[in-house]
């Protein structure tokens, strides 16, 4: 086992493949905090805009499909890092460790 | 978009969030209603169903790793379904619609704030967390570290966020049966208390699991009868559901835009960075990463959570205008005296019960009402058994008796179930008359500040060592609680100093309690020279390899 260990620690491959992985759970992370952010900045400045009927003669504003657009994205984002996380990445970390095993 | 901008939105959008936790914890006192037999039947069905269940689960519970996980063979949806559980309090759902009633868009604010410590826990701790843990988040965090203080540390946050979070909800429970029930406030604090303690001491994580996947889905059934029904009245069109709600409410048209809810940036913030991270620090959703076989379910158990979490949210938006638009014509029967000006019947949180049976008569307004007390329940008992594995696995089997057996552990994790249930009885009754409002906000904080910094930095950074994560983790502990004690939602309204006499004048303590954390565990970190540092930075190439492959995490049955 520690010599499987070693040379999965060893491979280059490895470093690399966690680095990538990492950098994009950063940036999922980044956007779904931004998607958040924004909404939030449009609630404190632009109160206005939120409030805009979303055509003439509507009772609805552009808030509302905004607000539950957030919800959804969120849900969204989640789903496409899960997808690829147990997808393509799993099957990587898989190949990996058959190489250090051989 | 310069920096400061920037800062000042996030505080905006933080404040918003806080509001919503404020509002959703805060159940006030209310008035004892007529008894209400249909309610008590159908929680009573509800309570007989689980208490098979947890029979079931007694006979496949006996050693203290089926206790903690429930033997890890739930699937990613079961256990997704079960976080979700643990995340729809009856104060969120009951609090959310109440403040969509009351305000309109702000509700759907509050929801999106609620929403967003989810991603962070999905992209960046699921999968570290399950490789990497087997019973608490402990196992995780001390993975490379000194054993004693680092469990000694979490099993004290752990507890202290435990206690917070159960006095609320036991408080909660007891206002709660007044209105929905017809009971007295003592009953709700003794049959919770018997019942919870019944779940986790005879069916331990299995039964804990499984009741809360089926209050769940009676929850999301329950919430989306209610909001398809205000739809069909509507023939499906949301734009005639908002069109009436505003031509019938005070507010009007203002029930569109979003109101005056932002008080000062640093309190958004501040109130934000709780909500996003402290859902990654709280010990009773953390443990429930350990009960899936591997990495992979647990981002399907978070996907499926958030999926749940959010669908449900925007169910509640919906709820809330139903309540605007069967309600406030109907005053007779829903408002105190039959006068608007009075107030809706046991208060502004009872919105979405009086639309139960407003669009589904009395059988569904004790479904409705049932749900609401079983989720409390649920709530409890997930975290009474979070509670008892900080005592058991951290503090006993790991600090105080190393080497026992697993039925010793076992035993002591069944005696400290009694303990914390009765512990919170007796809180329950003291606490009836008290203000918690604070309560769940503070475990939020104490959460984000404490657990959270030492479990990120643990994982993630290199040089981290057990004086600065524990150092660290203490700090957050005790600032987040000083800096709340000083906030004037204590030091005003629960200790009575006069007002404008609170010396620390935000909403949250988090901006500054979980900076110190992180900057207490950086500083005490580098400086740390020992040859037990050493030993650690030395160890981290290898617990990297196990949490970003899961190379000797543990399995399924091998706990």
């Amino acid at each position: 086992m520690q010599n499987v260990l070693d040379r999965i620690t060893a491979n280059p491959k490895f470093l690399e493949f966690v680095a990538m992985r990492s950098k994009y759970s950063i940036i999922m992370a980044i956007i779904s905090a931004a998607a958040y952010y924004g909404f939030i900045l449009l609630v404190a400045f632009d109160k206005e805009f939120l409030a805009t009927k979303i055509g003439a003669g509507y009772t609805m504003s552009i808030g509302v499909p905004i607000g539950v657009g957030v919800i959804a994205f969120t849900i969204l984002l989640t789903w496409i890092y899960v997808r690829r996380a147990n997808g393509e990445f799993d099957a990587i970390n898989e190949a990996l460790i058959k190489e250090a095993r051989k | 978009m310069t920096k400061f901008t920037q800062i000042l939105a996030g505080l905006l959008a933080l404040a918003l969030a806080g509001g919503a936790i404020a509002a959703g914890a805060d159940l006030g006192n209310t008035t004892k209603q007529a008894t209400n037999w249909t309610a008590i039947v159908m929680f009573a069905i509800f309570v007989g169903a689980t208490l098979f269940i947890t029979k079931w689960a007694a006979a496949k519970t006996k050693s203290a790793a089926d206790f903690y996980t429930g033997g890890g063979g739930i699937t990613g949806f079961q256990n997704g379904l079960a976080i979700a559980g643990d995340y729809m309090s009856a104060a969120s759902f009951l609090g959310i619609s109440g403040l969509v009633f009351a305000n309109g868009f702000d509700g759907l604010i509050f929801s999106i704030g609620w929403l967003v410590g989810w991603p962070v826990i999905t992209f960046l701790m699921a999968e570290r967390l399950r490789n990497l843990g087997k019973f608490t988040f402990a196992d995780v965090a001390s993975y490379r570290f000194a054993q004693t203080p680092v469990r000694i540390f979490a099993a004290s946050a752990s507890l202290v966020i435990v206690a917070f979070y159960m006095i609320a909800q036991m408080v909660g429970a007891g206002q709660l049966i007044k209105v929905l029930f017809g009971m007295e406030y003592i009953y709700a604090e003794v049959m919770v208390g018997i019942v919870m303690m019944m779940y986790v001491l005879f069916g331990g994580m299995t039964a804990t699991t499984w009741v809360q996947i089926i209050k769940a889905c009676m929850l999301l059934a329950g919430a989306t009868f209610m909001a398809v029904s205000v739809l069909l009245q509507f023939g499906f069109s949301p734009e005639a559901l908002f069109t009436k709600a505003v031509e019938v409410h005070a507010k009007g048209d203002a029930l569109m835009s979003p109101g005056a809810l932002i008080k000062d940036p640093i309190s958004a913030i501040s109130v934000g960075m709780a909500l996003m991270f402290g859902t990654a620090g709280l010990p009773h959703i953390l443990m429930r990463f350990f009960t899936v076989p591997n990495a992979k379910e647990a981002r399907k158990s978070v996907a499926w959570a958030t999926t749940w979490i959010g669908y449900f949210y925007i169910l509640t938006f919906i709820i809330g205008f139903g309540a605007i638009t069967n309600l406030v014509q109907n005053p007779t029967d829903f408002y105190v005296g039959g006068e608007l000006a009075k107030g809706l019947k046991g208060g502004g949180n009872m919105a979405a019960v009086h639309l139960a049976k407003a669009v589904g008569g009395d059988l569904f307004l004790g479904f409705i009402s049932a749900v609401a007390f079983a989720t409390i329940l649920a709530v409890v008992a997930g975290l009474t058994l979070s509670g008892a594995s900080a005592v058991s696995h951290d503090l006993y089997a790991s600090v105080f008796n190393k080497g026992c057996s697993s039925e010793q552990e076992l035993r002591v994790s069944k005696i400290t179930t009694v303990c914390l249930g009765v512990l919170a009885v007796v809180l329950g009754i003291a606490f009836e008359k008290e203000n918690v409002a604070y309560m769940v906000m503070l475990a939020f904080v104490i959460a984000c500040s404490s657990n959270f910094p030492v479990l990120f930095m643990s994982v993630l950074w290199k040089n981290c060592t057990t004086r600065g994560a524990v150092a660290g983790g203490f700090v957050g502990l005790a600032s987040a609680v000083i800096l709340t004690i000083g906030s004037a939602s204590v030091w005003e309204a629960v200790m009575h100093n006069p007002k404008g006499s609170a010396w620390f004048p935000y909403n949250s303590a988090a901006i500054f309690s979980m900076t110190a954390a992180f900057f207490t565990i950086w500083l005490v970190s580098i400086l740390d020279n020992s040859a037990q540092a050493q030993k650690e930075r030395a160890l981290y190439p290898s617990q990297q390899l196990r949490s970003e492959t899961g190379l000797g995490a543990s399995g399924a049955s091998g706990h």
